[in-house]
């Protein structure tokens, strides 16, 4: 059986539990337009709905018993037992049918000929027929004609009304048409299996939920303590009891995305033509379920998104048959559980975006200064298109283009613990990734201990943990300048010190060299930065609960929760905390705070670098955003292929290039032992070695006293620690030494 | 006879304050806090009420009285607000009074800025002035946002 049809008789079989009622109701206070009405709406909607779905013989029933229900709304007709009687023989009727489209999808064989016979006469306004036993459908027939109320006078509120039509004789037998052999005595199996429930109840189970969770966790603890085996038994059966009624409650919350989806295809079809384009939506995964507070917050980014691929992302059919693609223009949309997570994914095969007008965009608009864009790679740049005030329609129209759009999007999703990615092929399309939590309410999370205090960091940020014992620690942690990193294989993480972030009780003075170091890895918004706590306790299930206005403006924090002691612990907001304490890109975290406004010319721009010396005494720096890795190569590694030096790296072929050779002011004084020093950069799946002499140091400086030294690959100058360093420019030293690296990249990507 | 009206009491720094009963959802004597870092001064921190996180308002910084000293520990009077139920932490629980309306007073004008903005009344008791505290505007971050600073107590 079909969705449709068995809704329709969900719907149907409530409807005419009502009736009943309502007939009932009807018999007793004839006069009453309002269940009249309901009985109306309630037969007119069945007669519609059975009519569309093809149950002709249906469709005839409800249609005599409206009209007679219109009738008796109007006040041509009133109310008689005898009418009554022939309503709810329409509505034995219809039930009977309705039971046989749920056994065997037709409405079955009895004839209600008789049914629909008397209905019309009734609606005539004559009596019943005397007899017509035919047929297996009415039991009892009525017996005696009975009169019914003349019509005409009673419908004339004439005050002489005569009083003859006062009590209809002799009534039919109530039971016209037998209870039309009730199916076996019970209700239909599709009405039983579902019932409509508040939500306001369902989200008064999921606090009830939340608190047994909390409870059990209290009482896990205290039998940590506990022999008893007869009392650990029966906690460990409550503790998997409140795990299982934790997921089916979670599960009545649930909804599949289709139910926001299903505007989505109107949404498009409307815009396309709008915009004289020819767009198809796929929806794939409609069933993927998620909870209903987050159907909710998705609601309006995915519209907004969905706008945005049709607006700004396909192009209209003449330039798509231009570039030989089909004119119409697909938008698909995606959505599939993974690791506790929901992805949605839309795709689009439109024009993508063009980096470079996304680039002028920004800089017209003072998103970005001359130097951040020059430094930017390119999936940096589609991400610009995330910033506040940004918008590339050249035009504003109704549809999009006032800046106030994907910034918004990305805040909303980023609200409810999600992420959102975006992957740009110019000429080939757009794919936007969005993954979010199944549910907000309750959410695995690891336990920290900072400065006295315990903190949950939501497990969806965790990378991975990193314990590194005392001397080690001492050793591989690289705090120059105050800019701590740690080398986690090689890449360079920045750490933050969650007690000195939080500007907690001064954790142990200077802290104890012996003790180990622990860092939690996090990732946010796409980079990866360490956090390092006084120690890891557990994981563990926590119910989230929001925090009071007051707090609101606390930004580093997402809610509480209470552990199993009773005490509450604060839950750590990783992306507001990156953003609190500086570790995210700065590009992003400059825009929002001056909320897009025109940028200063002496912006204040701390920048981490790198600081090697190519040669000797030459002393330069890259941003360390740049770097990818720093890799050790022994010089025997070192192949040839041609002219070009390369060496076997993770699988590849990793072409270097010897920075030293490249830069005429640095010459042939090289400083390069062994094994070589190698700063790995990559872009668009392409990586390079730059050959370095030494790398000396991080630091995170205000970049000022700038001189422009422009080409030979040097972008500037600026000073760090009272001396003079230059800042090589990467790509044009790369473009220098391999005129292909970028320019095969690009159609490669494509 | 005039209106009259209860007030749950308490003191405060020698001050003698109350609320209307029933914007009063109980009175418990000092939880274990969980301080929160980073968060404005007069939020001392987060209690847990039965399972409800409750942010307990540290009244004193809140009425820019001097800090509580000595060994006594606050007591939390649970106020409910739009925002749900937030604690204010005082000194001492006084009695419920019940006040005719004709011996309450507009707050005189000497009063500082900081407690006129809170203090919606002063009620002539037969031996003390009580004063009528507006409990909506006492959860409220003052205007002039305090600093985020450490709080830790």
């Amino acid at each position: 059986m079909d969705e449709i049809t068995k809704e329709f008789l969900v719907e149907s079989y409530e409807n005419l539990d009502r009736l009943d009622q309502d007939l009932v109701a009807l018999e007793k206070d004839p006069a009453s337009r309002e269940t009249l009405s309901s009985i109306f709406r309630t037969i007119h909607t069945l007669k519609g709905t059975s009519g569309f779905l093809g149950f002709g013989k249906l469709e005839a029933v409800s249609h005599v018993g409206e009209n007679l229900l219109s009738k008796l709304r109007d006040g041509v007709l009133f109310v008689s037992p005898e009418i009554t009687s022939a309503l709810l023989a329409t509505v034995d009727a219809v039930r009977y049918m309705l039971g046989r489209i749920e056994a065997t999808g037709q409405p079955g064989d009895r004839d209600f000929s008789n049914l629909i016979a008397l209905l019309s006469r009734l609606n005539d306004g004559e009596a019943p027929a005397p007899e017509a036993p035919a047929g297996t459908a009415p039991a009892a027939a009525p017996e005696t004609p009975v009169g019914v109320a003349p019509v005409p006078a009673v419908a004339a509120v004439a005050p002489a009304a005569p009083a003859a039509a006062a009590p209809a004789p002799a009534p039919v037998d109530a039971t016209l048409p037998a209870p039309a052999e009730p199916t076996e005595g019970r209700q239909p199996a599709v009405s039983d299996s579902t019932i409509r429930v508040d939500v306001g109840l369902l989200d008064r189970l999921m606090t009830l939920v939340g608190e047994l969770v909390l409870a059990r966790n209290q009482m896990l603890q205290f039998t940590a303590q506990r022999t008893d085996s007869a009392f650990l038994a029966t906690s460990q059966r409550l503790n998997l009891i409140t795990t299982e009624l934790q997921g089916s409650v979670m599960k009545t919350r649930m909804q599949p995305i289709g139910n926001v989806w299903n505007k989505l295809p109107r949404v498009v079809r409307d815009l396309a033509t709008l915009c004289g384009k020819q767009v198809r939506i796929e929806l794939e995964g409609q069933e993927t379920e998620l909870d209903k507070t987050i159907i909710e917050a998705i609601k309006d980014p995915l519209t907004h998104i969905v706008r945005n691929s049709v607006d700004h992302g396909i192009e209209s059919p003449e330039t798509r048959t231009a570039r030989g693609k089909p004119a119409e223009g697909c938008l698909k949309m995606r959505a599939y559980h993974e690791g506790g997570q929901v992805n949605i994914e839309i795709i689009d095969d439109g024009g993508g975006i063009n980096a470079e007008r996304v680039l002028q965009k920004a800089l017209q608009r003072g998103l970005i200064t001359g130097e951040q864009a020059a430094r930017m790679s390119e999936h940096e740049i589609t991400q610009l298109i995330f910033l506040p005030g940004f918008s590339t329609a050249e035009k504003v129209t109704n549809v999009s283009g006032r800046g106030v759009g994907m910034d918004v999007v990305k805040t909303n999703i980023e609200k409810i613990g999600g992420t959102v990615d975006l992957q740009s092929a110019p000429g080939a399309g757009t794919t936007l990734k969005i993954r979010i939590p199944l549910t907000l309410a309750i959410i695995p999370a690891l336990i920290v201990t900072s400065g006295g205090d315990r903190f949950a960091i939501p497990q969806v940020s965790l990378l991975e943990l990193v314990r590194l014992e005392g001397e080690q620690a001492r050793r591989e942690i690289e705090s120059i300048h105050g800019a701590p990193v740690y080398r986690l294989r090689g890449q360079l993480l920045p750490l933050v010190y969650l007690d000195r972030e939080l500007r907690l009780a001064p954790a142990a003075p200077l802290a104890p060299e012996a003790a180990a170091v622990n860092i939690v890895v996090l990732h946010t918004d796409g980079h990866a930065f360490g956090l390092v706590v006084d120690a890891i306790n557990d994981t563990e299930e926590i119910v989230v609960k929001p925090l009071g206005k007051q707090l609101k403006g606390v930004t580093q924090f997402a809610g509480a929760t209470i552990m199993g002691d009773g005490r509450v612990a604060l839950i750590l907001d990783v992306p507001g905390f990156a953003q609190g304490s500086g570790v995210l890109a700065e590009t992003r975290s400059r825009a929002l705070r001056e909320g897009g406004g025109p940028v200063r010319k002496t912006v204040d721009s701390r920048q981490t670098l790198l600081l090697f010396e190519a040669g000797q005494g030459s002393r330069m720096a890259m941003p360390l955003a740049l770097v990818a890795r720093l890799e050790e190569i022994p010089r025997q590694a070192v192949e040839f292929s041609g002219v070009q030096e390369v060496v076997r790296y993770r699988g590849q072929i990793l072409p270097l290039i010897r920075v030293a050779k490249h830069l005429p002011a640095v010459g042939e004084t090289r400083l390069e032992g062994d094994p070589l020093q190698v700063v790995v950069y990559s872009e668009n799946g392409r990586s390079v070695g730059l050959v370095v002499g030494r790398i000396s140091d991080i630091v995170k400086v205000p970049i000022t006293a700038k001189r422009h030294a422009p080409g030979n690959g040097i972008f500037g100058s600026v000073t760090i620690q009272d001396r003079v360093v230059d800042l090589l420019d990467v790509p044009s030293l790369i473009r220098a030494a391999d005129p292909t690296f970028f320019g095969a990249a690009t159609p490669a990507a494509a | 006879m005039s209106e009259t009206t209860q007030y749950a009491t308490f003191y405060l720094d020698g001050l003698f304050l109350g609320v209307e009963v029933q914007q009063v959802q109980e009175v418990i004597r000092f939880q274990p806090m969980t301080p929160v870092p980073l968060a404005p001064a007069i939020v001392q921190g987060l209690i847990n009420l039965r399972g409800q996180i409750v942010t307990a308002i540290d009244l004193r910084r809140r009425l820019s009285l001097p800090p509580r000293t000595g060994e006594r520990r606050p007591m939390n009077v649970v106020v409910r607000s739009e925002d749900g139920a937030v604690s204010l932490l005082v000194d001492e629980i006084g009695d419920v009074v019940e006040v005719h309306e004709e011996d309450c007073e507009r707050p005189p004008e000497t009063l500082p800025p900081s407690a006129r903005e809170l203090i919606t009344g002063v009620c002539k008791l037969r031996d003390r002035l009580l004063l009528i505290l507006d409990t909506e505007r006492a959860v409220n971050l003052p205007a002039a946002v305090v600093p985020a600073t450490g709080t830790g107590f």
